[in-house]
């Protein structure tokens, strides 16, 4: 980044007043987010903002290397601009998002569909991109699946078992979560920030407690920060250790899939000791938390951590061990580094293509200011990397959990809340378990919601699931997608 | 042996037992993975319940995709009968047999196959292009196995060739004929029984829109063939020609047994192979199995 960049730099967990952020023509702003993108910045969210008689296009972009993020818009417009995704494919999912909800046409975008549910059209529906050939077939999977998992459709053009091209279309479980918070705060949005992605419930609760509290100028006392933070990396520890159970089931290796099946209902166990819900719901509150975590529990839920983490290193072990186990991870599913880059991967996902991207470590925010994990970063982008990120993520967070919770912040863990600013945009972001949870509200004079925008990691990483597929054998499909588990309700929203 | 006791005694083991064998290996998962479990005799109650299922027929299959599990569960009642079982031998034995025991187990693969392909659907044409090509390697060590047992003995039919071990050359067919069991009733590390994958499934992918009876009629036969491929396996390797009857059956149930936990410590400790992979194992067996062969033609004359 130079220091002269013409965008308002702002850090994770802030906000800004509306009118402090600069806006260009539309026909200007295009070529400047291109040229941050250029630099090295990263697209963490783009959307349009209804005004007046026209749209206005907003970009928040990430500067990993300098900790800050920047905010930029354009004039409201109508009518079409030239296409960023000509430049920037990860801008691509954005703007055809843009398109759909605001009918701004991206000029020169090479694949201008819909990315939801429209109109009472199924996703599906539409066209897909195919492969002309006489050996090349097409094979559909789903919106219905074989497993207990949400709906997607796959369609992938292959040549014999091979994959030339994947194509996802979601959006069947659409809820209209911006629509329903445009106006807001009401007395739902918690309860629907709590299941934006059920998995994620804890990050997307703090992202959201976190904004309210910044357009409220203030912040959650320091203890309910440290809650917050010991309820992500459980929700870190019970996903990834699924996931792991998932994969080697997925291969047929029976020990590790038995006993990581367990492990995850022990670490959501413990959840539920800090809370009451295995999932973490009813915890987070803007202005702290709802639920303090007494010595005694605290001494409890250190003990049963540290028993299921020696569970999780066995079963884990197993994993590792088992050359049949390595030899179907390794060189499968692979996403090189510069396309990583490309389209924009966050969290495991990308620290799996060796990229160095946490927002714990980039953009640090809550409780993670004071303390930190290490970043997990491991080269190869296949298979073999995601599930080695997992693994070492949740020997690391354990530590991290362990070490925090034998230094407790003593004090409030509720604070009254001023409300909201009017005419002010705060940006949050917060580390899930699958990576970056983006949210950005834009308030109105009243400081009700006027725009509310939601990034789900999801929403950045399942191109990378399309391109890991290409050159790789169908019946590798299912551990590439279990490699990236990504949510589907998250995506749609 | 009076006709009608020995008739019976073949079918309930055939028929009856069977089923057993897939809820043993199951048993057998479950107890190293630290689970209950289903019950043993699960196979049994899913062949029940399917049987009194309606049937769901696709409008574009012909008449063959309800055939062709019949015809292929018949053919392979017809090979089980062929095969001796230790000492109360084979219900129909003749020079040659083996040969119709191979073109009975082919058929019933080319029905399934074909029943596959009538609905059309791009899982089942995937299911039934892996299940045919792994199957080229698969036969040439069944065939190769068979020859060597065939020229140590010097005879072609079952009951005689099955009776001695297999010599010198046991171990070499014990592990080629193990590999041999394992991908033609697509155990791990060939299959995955388990799995819910249509992508990865290679026997499963197959009869993914059988419905009711046709279903418990492929699960049966493929219970059968598992049977038949353990006892095959069994006999071929241990000495039960030289024993009374009584310890010969006995051999023959506990090696049955062997089998039946060698599949389930299998699949509890090994992952399953990438595709790719698949040629390579199979190969091996196939020089397993000719090696078997050498030592029967050439090892005599030493």
């Amino acid at each position: 980044m130079s220091a002269t960049t013409p965008f308002a730099l702002l850090a994770n967990a802030t906000s800004l007043p509306w009118t402090e952020v600069p806006e260009w023509p539309v026909a200007d702003f295009v070529p400047a987010v291109s040229q941050e993108l250029t630099r090295g910045a990263r697209l963490c969210s783009w959307f349009g903002v209804p005004e007046s008689d026209g749209v206005r296009l907003v970009a928040v972009l990430a500067f990993d290397a300098d900790n800050t993020l920047a905010v930029g818009r354009s004039r409201p417009f109508t009518g079409s601009y030239p296409a960023l995704t000509t430049a920037h494919p990860q801008a691509h999912l954005f703007e055809r998002e843009v398109w759909e909800q605001h009918g701004l046409v991206p000029e020169g975008h090479p694949w201008l569909k819909p990315v939801r549910r429209t109109a009472g059209n199924a996703p599906a529906n539409g066209e897909f991109f195919r492969v002309d050939g006489r050996e090349i077939h097409e094979v559909a999977v789903g919106p219905v699946h074989a497993g207990i998992i949400e709906p997607g459709h796959f369609r992938f053009q292959c040549a014999g078992e091979e994959v030339l091209h994947l194509e996802i279309a979601l959006g069947y479980q659409h809820r209209g979560v911006e629509e329903a918070l445009a106006g807001g705060p009401h007395r739902s949005t918690l309860a629907q920030m709590e299941t934006v992605a059920g998995d994620t419930t804890t990050a997307h609760t703090t992202a959201y407690a976190t904004l309210l509290e910044s357009l409220a100028g203030t912040e959650a006392p320091l203890r309910a920060q440290w809650l917050r933070a010991i309820a992500l990396e459980l929700e870190r520890l019970a996903n990834h250790t699924g996931d792991l159970g998932a994969l080697a089931n997925d291969v047929a290796f029976l020990p590790t899939a038995a006993a990581c099946g367990k492990i995850r209902g022990d670490f959501l166990n413990l959840t539920a000791l800090l809370c009451g819900n295995r999932f973490g719901r009813g915890l987070v509150r803007p202005g702290g938390c709802r639920l303090d975590l007494d010595p005694a529990r605290a001494t409890e839920l250190a003990k049963r951590l540290t028993v299921a983490l020696a569970d999780t290193d066995q079963a884990d072990g197993w994993l590792w061990d088992a050359a049949s186990v390595r030899s179907r991870f390794e060189n499968v599913g692979t996403v090189f580094t510069a396309q990583a880059t490309e389209i924009g991967l966050v969290g495991l996902a990308a620290r799996a293509c060796g990229l160095v991207r946490d927002v714990r470590y980039d953009h640090p925010a809550g409780w993670y200011r004071f303390a930190q994990a290490p970043v997990v970063v491991w080269p190869g982008g296949d298979v073999f990397a995601r599930a080695r990120v997992r693994s070492l993520e949740i020997q690391r967070s354990g530590k991290f959990l362990l070490e925090q919770l034998a230094a407790p912040t003593e004090g409030e863990i509720h604070a009254e809340l001023a409300p909201p600013a009017g005419d002010t945009l705060a940006v949050v972001l917060v580390e899930g378990w699958r990576g970056e949870v983006c949210h950005v509200a834009l308030t109105d004079p009243a400081g009700r919601f006027r725009r509310y925008k939601i990034t789900d990691p999801s929403f950045h990483n399942w191109t990378g699931l399309a391109l890991a597929l290409r050159g790789t054998a169908i019946s590798d499909f299912p551990i590439c997608n279990k490699s990236f588990n990504l949510s589907y309700c998250g995506f749609d929203l | 042996m009076n006709a009608v006791p020995d008739i019976i005694f073949r079918l309930a083991w055939w028929l009856i037992l069977a089923p057993l064998l897939p809820g043993l290996i199951n048993k057998v998962k479950a107890w190293v993975a630290g689970r209950r479990g289903p019950p043993v005799l699960q196979l049994y109650y899913d062949l029940a319940r399917l049987w009194q299922k309606g049937v769901v027929l696709s409008t574009l299959a012909s008449p063959g995709f309800v055939v062709g599990p019949a015809v292929a569960w018949v053919a392979l009642l017809g090979a089980v009968l062929l095969v001796p079982l230790g000492p109360a031998g084979a219900a129909l034995s003749f020079r040659g047999d083996v040969l119709l025991m191979l073109y009975l187990l082919a058929l019933a693969r080319f029905c399934t196959a074909w029943a596959a392909m009538e609905t059309g659907s791009a899982f089942e044409g995937m299911g039934a292009v892996r299940e045919v090509s792994y199957a080229v390697l698969a036969e040439a060590a069944m065939v190769a196995a068979l020859l060597s047992l065939a020229v140590q003995t010097g005879s072609v039919s079952l009951a005689t060739m099955l009776e001695p071990s297999a010599g010198a050359g046991a171990v070499l067919l014990a592990a080629g004929l193990f590999t041999v069991l394992l991908a033609e009733n697509c155990r791990v590390p060939f299959d995955d029984p388990n799995t819910h994958l249509e992508l990865t499934m290679i026997h499963e992918a197959m009869v993914l829109d059988h419905s009711g009876p046709p279903l418990a009629v492929i699960l049966h036969g493929a219970s059968m063939k598992l049977l038949l491929f353990a006892v095959l396996l069994t006999e071929s390797v241990l000495p039960m020609g030289d024993l009374t009857p009584f310890a010969a059956m006995g051999m023959l149930i506990g090696g049955i047994l062997v089998v039946v936990v060698g599949v389930g410590l299998v699949e509890s400790l090994l992952a399953r192979f990438a595709f790719r992979r698949v040629p390579l194992l199979l190969t091996t067996a196939v020089l397993l199995c000719l090696f078997a062969l050498l030592v029967a033609w050439k090892g005599g004359a030493v």
